[in-house]
């Protein structure tokens, strides 16, 4: 749903995401990262196991969660990219059992 | 200068229904809500259509309520498909936990009266643990039972305010943003006056919640109200593993998972305390202990508009004929008698339905 208005520009660092390595500008959170490298899907619904991904951009959706350096449900438009983040999408079964 | 039926000062749950109502059989209805600073209860609550433990010891609030539950249903259906919103609505029966013995015995006695009182009307079950875990199986090992009641059902109150909000103005409705600074009668005919507009109109319903305590007066009615806030925690998404409401805890059509309930004495106080959250989070891990892992994302408070005796406030002025005057803290569940059975009866002149005419102001002068 978002659209780029041009490249990010500035610094940069390489991040991995489900496996595959992404050159990102140094600046952005994880979220603008992900979407300026065109992922859309970051996680799946967890009733309807469809694709999710950021809506609000601002912390309050939780729409973005994602699994970051082996921690779950992280808010990605609230951390900031770092060299090396090992970064995968958050399907429901990693982690909701619930048992 | 703009003339209508009917002005229903108030665009919550009360004040939406009414009107949506009103519109539905033709009638000319302009709907005055406030602002986003005013205090919005039906911004706020949790989503019950509920019918058990509701009028114990009236049985006129209990036949009232029954009559709203089984509308639902038909209401909801002619409400989507007029405005295409999804209102979540569900009516499977909803479950009452007893935490402990004690409260499982004093629920058996409650609910038995309620079935007496109903003359066959309304039915329950009562359920303990193990029989519970059939239904629900993470329920906790210390839960000691449940009430049951067919009745019950539960539905996205945001998505029902709104969809009485687009049916309304489908409908040829007026719904307007403004505070009224004032409402004369004079000769059959209501002037409301708000900062830039004057109206007029021959029959005027205040739905205004708390400011139905001053506007009652200018219309010969009162309205002796006050706050009790609940405080709702709502956790993160999760998949479905509770379809039936229940009083303290109800996951969504979405998968979040709301918690209740609290109520506080704290004027008009809209936050969250601390301890009440504590209090309300503990509960619901007792309920279901799994909850402990589930991350918790927002929490708000909000009032219920309450009278002494906890039953609704419906009057009709008697100085100013075409003046009412309605409050209840039940909007979801009584959603269906307010569009159907009030507005029908105001629409047509006359006066409000038999059965509630026992929940006038009246009651409160000693």
């Amino acid at each position: 749903m978002f659209k780029s208005i041009g490249k990010s520009r500035g610094e940069s660092v390489t991040i991995v995401f489900e496996g595959r390595s992404l050159v990102v500008a140094k600046k952005l959170n994880v979220a603008a990262a992900l979407l300026e490298s065109g992922v859309t899907s970051f996680r799946q619904g967890e009733v309807n196991l469809n694709n999710r991904g950021p809506y609000c951009m601002m912390g309050v959706c939780f729409d973005c969660l994602i699994t970051i350096d082996g921690l779950e449900k992280q808010q990605s438009c609230l951390i900031q990219v770092r060299e090396g983040m090992i970064i995968s999408r958050q399907n429901v079964n990693v982690s909701d059992d619930n048992e | 200068m703009h003339n209508f039926d009917s002005i229903v000062v108030g665009g919550g749950l009360i004040g939406s229904a009414v009107s949506y109502g009103l519109a539905r059989l033709g009638q000319k209805v302009l709907m005055l809500d406030e602002s986003d600073n005013s205090i919005r209860a039906a911004r706020g609550n949790f989503g019950l259509i509920w019918v058990q433990g509701k009028g114990v010891n009236h049985s006129n609030y209990a036949d009232w309520t029954r009559q709203s539950a089984r509308q639902w249903s038909d209401f909801s259906k002619e409400l989507s498909e007029l405005t295409n919103i999804d209102l979540a609505f569900e009516q499977s029966g909803g479950f009452d936990f007893c935490l402990n013995e004690k409260e499982l015995g004093k629920r058996k006695t409650m609910m038995e009266k309620m079935a007496v009182n109903s003359v066959g009307e309304f039915n329950f079950e009562m359920l303990n643990n193990s029989e519970l875990k059939q239904i629900m199986p993470k329920i906790g090992p210390s839960v000691a039972g449940a009430s049951f009641s067919q009745l019950d059902g539960h539905v996205n109150p945001l998505n029902l305010l709104k969809a009485l909000h687009k049916g309304f103005i489908h409908l040829s409705g007026i719904l307007t943003s403004s505070a009224v600074i004032g409402i004369q009668h004079h000769q059959g005919v209501f002037q409301v006056r708000t900062k830039n507009s004057n109206y007029t109109s021959d029959k005027v319903i205040l739905a205004a919640g708390f400011s139905n305590k001053l506007l009652a007066t200018k219309v010969g009615l009162q309205a002796p109200l006050h706050p009790q806030r609940g405080e709702i925690l709502v956790s993160e998404k999760i998949p479905p593993f509770l379809i039936h409401p229940t009083g303290l805890v109800r996951q969504t059509k979405d998968g979040g998972v709301l918690l209740g309930d609290s109520h506080e004495d704290v004027g008009f106080d809209e936050g969250v305390n601390i301890n009440e959250m504590q209090k309300i989070a503990k509960r619901a891990i007792q309920i279901f202990p799994f909850l402990q892992s589930v991350k918790m994302v927002r929490a708000w408070g909000s009032l219920r508009i309450l009278t002494n005796d906890g039953l609704p406030l419906y009057d009709q002025s008697k100085t100013c004929p075409g003046a009412f005057a309605l409050s209840s803290h039940s909007g979801v569940t009584l959603a269906p008698v307010h569009a159907l059975d009030i507005a029908g009866r105001i629409a047509k002149n006359s006066g409000l339905p038999p059965i509630v005419e026992c929940f006038n102001s009246d009651r409160f002068d000693v």
